[in-house]
C-alpha cells in the first residue's frame, strides 16, 4: 500500500461521502454548546453541535464544507462519540490527536480501541500539511463541549 | 544566444532533486514562490563572505563595498521594471508591505503627518477607494483598513464569469470621489494579464493615484512601469527568482518625496530634534533601520539573470505552457478551469491554471498530484472574494516559470485526469 493509499482509506473515502451526524440538529437548553472553526489555508469550515445529558454527549452533530479528510475525520467522531461520556469523549479526543503526531505509526492497542475506525486516519500522520484537516472537526468538538459545560455551569447560579 | 531550456534547468540545483516516492520534483508553484538559480544563491553567498559591512554608514572600505552592491541591486531591479530612476525603488520586506506603505502613506497624511507636501494624499468621508473583485488579500484589505480608519468609502470593479475586470464600470465606480484605484497587473488566479490603459485613463481624468499589485507580472511578462502610467506598483523578490524576505516598492519620485512614512526611525530621517524630524527624499525616507541587504543583493541578481534571458522570451515560453496546462485541463471530464481558455485569450494570460474538480476538494486533488511529484499550490491562494464569485471555496493551481517543461505540464494534465477515478467520483 503507498503512502497514499495508506492515508486515503477506503474506510475514510466512505465516510467523507455517507457522512455521519451531518446536519445540525435543533437542540434546546443551556447544555448546549456549537463551535465554529476554520481552516485558513485553504478555507475549510465546519460547524459542530453538542448538546449534554449530565456527562453524556447526548448529541453531536456538525455541518461543514471541505477536503475528504476534514469530513471524514468529523464524520467518524461523530458516529464514534455521540451518546458517549464526557471522559470517554476526553480520552478519545486525546488518542486522536497522538495518533496525528505519531508519524504514520498505529497507536497501542489499548488507544486503537478506543479509536475504532479514527484508525484508519494514521497515514495522515505521514503529511503534516494534512493533520490540521483531521484536527479540524476534533477542535470544534472540544470547543463546543467547553461552550456546552459552561451553558450548564452558567444555569446553576440563575 | 538566448539559453535553451536545458541550459536554464541546470542553473537551479533543486530541480535535480527528487521529492515523495523517489519521483523526480515536477515543480509547479512558482505562483507561489519560484525557486532560485545557483547564481542568486552564490551572489548572497559572495556578499557575506567577502564584502558584508553596515551599508551607508562606515567610512571603511567594506562598508563602502556593502552599499555598492546594496545600491547596485536597487539600480537592477529600477532596470527590470522600467524605473525612471533609481530611488524610484523602494526596498520593502515583501509586496504586501509594499502596498501597505502606500496605503499607511496616506493614512499618515490623512491625519496630517507631513505637512503641506502631503496634503495631497488626504482621504476621508465622502472620498472614495476602488479596488477590483480580483485582488489578491495583499491589494485588497490595506485598503480596507485605510477605508475603516480614514471614513472613505471603499468599492470594488465586478468581474464577469470568466473573471475578466468589467471595464465598463469604470465610469460609475470611479468619480470624483476616487482618490485611489488600486489593481492587479496579472491575476493569480485566472492568469489574466490586466489591459492597464483604461483604468490608469479614468483615474487621471478624476485625479486618483493608482496603484499596481505587479507581483504576478513582474516575473513573467516584459513590465515598463514608467510606461504603463501607474503611480505605484508591488512586487516581491521571491516570485521573481529571488530569495525571500525582500520585495520592492516602485513610485514617481515626486510622488513617494511627498509620502509620509509609516515606518520611522534611523536613517530615514534628515534632522531630528526632540519635537520634530524632517524626512530624507525617496527611498531613503521609507528605510528606516537596517535593510535587508543580502536580500537586496539577491533580488538584484535575480532581475540580472531574467534581464539576461529576456522578459520577452520568459513570457513567450510561458504562453506555450499556458496553453498545455490550461487547454489540457479544461478539456478533461469533471474539471472546471477557472478564468478563460483558447486561442484569442492566450495573450493575456500567464502560464498557470487554476481548476476545480467536480466532486474532489482541491487539498485532495492536490495531494494526488504530490504522489507523482507534482507540487502544486491548493487552497484560494489568498484570494476569497474571487473563489467565492466562482462559487467555490478553493482550487487547485499549478503556475510555470522559465524553468517548466511541456512535459511537466503534460505530467500536470495527465495526473489531474485519474484524480476523479482515485476518489470514486467517476467510473
Amino acid at each position: 500500500m503507498s503512502d497514499l493509499e495508506q492515508m486515503y482509506q477506503q474506510v475514510i473515502l466512505d465516510h467523507a461521502k455517507q457522512r455521519h451526524g451531518h446536519g445540525l440538529a435543533v437542540l434546546d437548553g443551556p447544555a448546549v454548546g456549537e463551535s465554529h472553526q476554520i481552516n485558513t489555508t485553504c478555507g475549510d469550515e465546519i460547524t459542530l453541535r453538542v448538546g449534554l445529558d449530565g456527562d453524556t454527549l447526548a448529541s453531536v452533530t456538525w455541518e461543514g464544507q471541505g477536503c475528504s479528510i476534514s469530513q471524514a475525520s468529523a464524520s467518524v467522531l461523530a458516529e464514534l462519540l455521540d451518546g458517549a461520556s464526557l471522559r470517554t469523549a476526553d480520552e478519545t479526543m486525546e488518542a486522536f490527536k497522538a495518533l496525528m503526531h505519531n508519524r504514520g505509526v498505529p497507536l497501542d492497542d489499548e488507544r486503537e480501541d478506543l479509536l475504532d475506525d479514527a484508525t484508519a486516519f494514521v497515514g495522515v500522520g505521514k503529511y503534516p500539511a494534512r493533520i490540521k484537516c483531521a484536527l479540524l472537526g476534533w477542535v470544534a468538538l472540544r470547543d463546543a463541549i467547553a461552550r456546552a459545560t459552561v451553558g450548564t455551569e452558567g444555569s446553576d447560579h440563575e | 544566444m538566448t539559453p535553451t531550456l536545458t541550459d536554464v534547468r541546470r542553473e537551479f540545483p533543486i530541480l535535480g532533486r527528487t521529492v515523495r516516492n523517489g519521483k523526480p520534483l515536477t515543480y509547479l508553484d512558482s505562483g507561489a514562490t519560484s525557486q532560485r538559480p545557483q547564481r542568486v544563491l552564490d551572489a548572497m553567498a559572495e556578499f557575506e563572505r567577502a564584502h558584508n559591512g553596515a551599508v551607508a554608514r562606515g567610512a571603511h572600505l567594506l562598508a563602502e563595498e556593502a552599499t555598492e552592491a546594496f545600491e547596485g541591486a536597487r539600480a537592477s531591479v529600477a532596470r527590470l521594471v522600467g524605473a525612471r530612476e533609481d530611488r524610484e525603488i523602494v526596498w520593502t520586506e515583501n509586496a504586501t508591505a509594499a502596498i501597505n506603505l502606500v496605503a499607511n502613506g496616506i493614512g499618515n497624511a490623512s491625519a496630517g503627518i507631513g505637512g503641506a507636501a502631503s496634503a495631497r494624499y488626504r482621504i476621508g468621508p465622502g472620498d472614495s477607494i476602488v479596488v477590483t473583485q480580483t485582488e489578491h488579500h495583499a491589494n485588497l484589505v490595506p485598503w480596507q483598513q485605510l477605508a475603516a480608519r480614514t471614513g472613505a468609502e471603499l468599492r470594488w470593479i465586478e468581474v464577469d464569469e470568466l473573471g475578466r475586470m468589467r471595464l465598463e464600470q469604470l465610469e460609475t465606480k470611479v468619480d470624483s470621489s476616487t482618490k485611489v484605484l488600486a489593481f492587479t497587473h496579472a491575476s493569480n488566479v485566472t492568469g489574466i494579464i490586466t489591459d492597464v490603459a483604461p483604468l490608469v485613463k479614468r483615474a487621471q481624468q478624476v485625479g486618483a493615484f493608482t496603484v499596481l499589485d505587479a507581483c504576478q507580472s513582474v516575473p513573467h511578462i516584459p513590465v515598463d512601469l514608467g510606461a504603463l502610467g501607474v503611480d505605484f506598483a508591488a512586487f516581491s523578490s521571491h516570485k521573481m527568482l529571488g530569495p525571500t524576505g525582500i520585495g520592492a516598492l516602485w513610485g514617481r519620485a515626486e510622488l513617494l518625496d511627498a509620502l509620509p512614512p509609516s515606518v520611522f526611525g534611523g536613517g530615514a530621517v534628515m534632522t531630528v530634534a526632540l519635537e520634530e524630524t524632517t524626512w530624507h527624499q525617496a527611498p531613503t525616507r521609507f528605510e528606516a533601520g537596517s535593510q535587508p541587504v543580502v536580500q537586496a543583493v539577491g533580488m538584484g541578481a535575480a532581475a540580472e539573470y531574467l534581464m539576461e534571458i529576456g522578459m520577452a522570451n520568459v513570457a513567450a515560453h510561458e504562453r506555450r505552457l499556458a496553453q498545455i496546462l490550461r487547454e489540457g485541463a479544461a478539456a478533461l471530464p469533471g474539471v472546471r478551469l477557472l478564468g478563460p481558455v483558447g486561442e484569442p485569450t492566450l495573450n493575456d494570460v500567464l502560464g498557470l491554471a487554476a481548476v476545480v474538480v467536480d466532486g474532489v476538494h482541491a487539498h485532495d486533488v492536490g495531494q494526488v498530484l504530490d504522489d507523482h511529484g507534482v507540487a502544486v499550490r491548493v487552497g484560494h491562494h489568498c484570494n476569497q472574494p474571487l473563489h467565492r464569485h466562482f462559487g467555490v471555496p478553493s482550487s487547485t493551481r499549478a503556475s510555470a516559470h522559465i524553468y517548466t517543461t511541456e512535459d511537466e505540464a503534460a505530467l500536470f494534465v495527465e495526473v489531474l485526469g485519474t484524480v476523479r477515478k482515485f476518489f470514486g467520483v467517476s467510473s
